[in-house]
């Protein structure tokens, strides 16, 4: 062996490889689970987080997966996903359809969370949001058809002000009202106890994470009657009367018709219009 | 240097076999134990310790708080509750005092499987084994903890087989029940054909916390008696983690003292139970060295012959308690 090819300490190389052999395997193994924990750690739409938990994306970091939420709610709707769920594994969820939260006045679910991925800040529980309900079948709610049913609206714990009835006429009968649910999101803890109720088959009202349910306004929309009633007037020109620059004797009324021509407005002699002073 | 003589059967035979297996018993009690406590509530209706050994509540007073997981959940940049903090504090100090490792042995629930992975080992004569080191586990428990901090993500809770295991078994009835046996059956199989002790002596990130946890443990095993030690070697065959041993052991000619100092002993008392000569006791704090726990009926002698260190020629030669009958023959 040439001199130069020869380790200068072949103690230290076979302890730097060593080093860099185990390196190499716990990087790969690092980067396999890395991969798969972002895989794993999607939600799915159907399944709900409990109320006061952070934002899906902090949660799978603050949940330590002890399931003290699930053991301290008092109606046995939490459970803790289990190995191969399509939820994170060991994270609390609830779904809407077969039993939704009873939005407890003391959060007993927050209180036992030892983190904070169920919010501590949390302590209105018609503060929380685990969802938003959407009416997403009007073609099959029967209060769409025109038929009695109101469920939605009597179940919500906050009754009359996440869903409201809306009286809408019937076109296909003529003469009868139907009674529209309306969904209002500021209200709307997303408890899922509509969803739960809904007397379908497969829900037409379903309780859905907000990003999913909620459309957003660009934030440059300024929507002129707003504005006008915070301000108490018009906020660019002030209000002018509109005037039509008719000719003289003659005026716009639209339920009337239109031009209106209220005397005829040119003389028998052509010379006084001619010589006439003033505006046309 | 392995013989087929099962590890223990010297200490059978001469001292019964429930002195051999003393601690085996007691450790086996308190894992089962344990893990009964947070069954009856699920399985029973008595709820007595509920969450499960990420983060638990006991007779709702007392809070107790894998530290580890609250630090990877720190990590990802979430804020720990007070009750939190507390259990986390109440789990460290408990096990910086009686051994970090004890949680593997004591409580631990994976630790039953890969005793029993080894127990099937050398009933099989499986003697090929993949060479690990025992340090990857300080590199996984790295990677546990960058994980949290560079993805925001609890990784290592997706494939943790202690966490997976406890929270299928209280969580999720049947179907949960039978994941956690699943995830054990892969443990058992990787430490039964691929590597001896692979999972809970080499790999563990758990393990490796909590080992470093307990460092400076005053409660430790010691070789007190090691110069009655006949080399008969079951100590070695029957422990996790038997690099831990030898410096004890048979140091003395290179000034060890008869103290398992080594981070990675689990406290197990497996040891003390195998050896036929009493060799090894449990000793705390300054009395380490008088091999006092292996009978209460030697605390008295034990604690009057307390030197430190040095090979004490002892507790052996004191009265033995009488459930072990007769002294053998050829004893000192």
């Amino acid at each position: 062996m040439h001199p130069k090819d020869k380790p200068a300490s072949p103690k230290r190389r076979e302890l730097l490889s060593g080093i860099a052999r185990t390196a190499c395997g716990v990087g790969l193994f690092g980067l396999g689970l890395g991969l798969y924990s972002r895989q794993a750690s999607s939600l799915p739409a159907w399944a709900l987080r409990p109320p006061g938990a952070v934002p899906e994306a902090d949660f799978n970091g603050a949940c330590i997966r002890c399931g003290l939420c699930v053991r301290d709610c008092p109606f046995d709707m939490l459970h803790l996903a289990r190995l191969g769920d399509e939820i994170p594994t060991g994270t609390p969820y609830f779904i809407a359809r077969q039993a939704g939260c009873e939005m407890c006045e003391d959060i007993p679910c927050v209180a036992a969370c030892p983190t904070n991925a169920l919010s501590h800040d949390l302590t209105d529980i018609d503060e929380a949001d685990m969802g938003l309900a959407v009416v997403v079948d009007q073609e099959n709610c029967i209060a769409f058809r025109g038929l009695r049913c109101e469920v939605c609206f009597n179940i919500c714990p906050i009754r009359g002000k996440a869903i409201t009835l809306s009286m809408q006429r019937n076109e296909r009968s003529g003469k009868h009202a139907r009674f529209i649910p309306v969904v209002h999101s500021q209200a709307c803890t997303g408890c899922g106890k509509c969803e739960e109720a809904c007397i379908l088959e497969e829900a037409a009202i379903k309780v859905l994470p907000r990003h999913l349910a909620q459309g957003k306004l660009g934030a440059h929309y300024r929507l002129g009657w707003e504005q006008k009633q915070q301000a108490g007037g018009a906020l660019v020109t002030p209000d002018a009367e509109h005037r039509y620059n008719l000719p003289e004797g003659m005026r716009y009324d639209h339920g009337g018709e239109g031009l209106i021509e209220e005397a005829v407005p040119f003389s028998d002699n052509p010379m006084d219009t001619l010589n006439r002073k003033g505006p046309l | 240097m392995i013989s087929d003589r099962p590890p223990g059967k010297t200490a059978t035979s001469e001292q019964g076999w429930l002195k051999a297996h003393k601690w085996l018993l007691l450790r086996r009690a308190s894992q089962v134990g344990i893990l009964a406590l947070f069954l009856a509530g699920p399985v029973a209706g008595v709820w007595i310790a509920t969450g499960n050994l990420s983060a638990s509540m006991t007779l709702d007073v007392l809070p107790l708080t894998d530290p580890l997981l609250l630090a990877q959940s720190a990590l990802s940049g979430a804020w720990p509750v007070q009750s939190a903090v507390i259990g986390a504090v109440l789990v460290l100090v408990f096990y910086a005092l009686v051994g970090g490792r004890v949680f593997c042995s004591w409580v631990c629930p994976v630790n039953m499987v890969t005793d029993l992975a080894d127990w099937g080992r050398r009933r099989l004569h499986v003697r090929k084994t993949t060479r690990l080191s025992r340090n990857l586990r300080y590199w996984l428990l790295g990677l546990v903890l960058l994980f949290p901090l560079a993805t925001g993500v609890l990784a290592w809770e997706y494939v943790n087989p202690v966490s997976l295991t406890h929270r299928g078994l209280l969580f999720g009835g049947l179907a949960g029940a039978a994941w956690a046996l699943g995830v054990l059956g892969a443990v058992f199989l990787y430490d039964l054909l691929i590597a001896r002790r692979g999972w809970c002596g080499h790999l563990c990130p758990v393990g490796a916390f909590y080992g470093l946890i307990g460092a400076k443990a005053p409660v430790r095993v010691a070789a007190a008696g090691r110069a009655r030690c006949d080399d008969c070697m079951d100590c070695f065959e029957v422990c996790p983690e038997p690099q831990v041993i030898k410096p004890a052991l048979k140091g003395a000619a290179q000034g060890h003292g008869p103290v398992i100092r080594d981070i990675n002993c689990t406290n197990c008392g497996r040891c003390i139970d195998v050896c036929s000569k009493d060799v090894f006791g449990f000793g705390i704090g300054s009395g380490l060295g008088s091999g006092s726990g292996s009978g209460s009926g030697r605390n008295a002698q034990a604690r009057r012959t307390s030197a430190p260190a040095v090979p004490i020629g002892t507790p052996g030669d004191s009265p033995r308690p009488t459930r072990s009958g007769p002294l053998p023959a050829g004893r000192p």
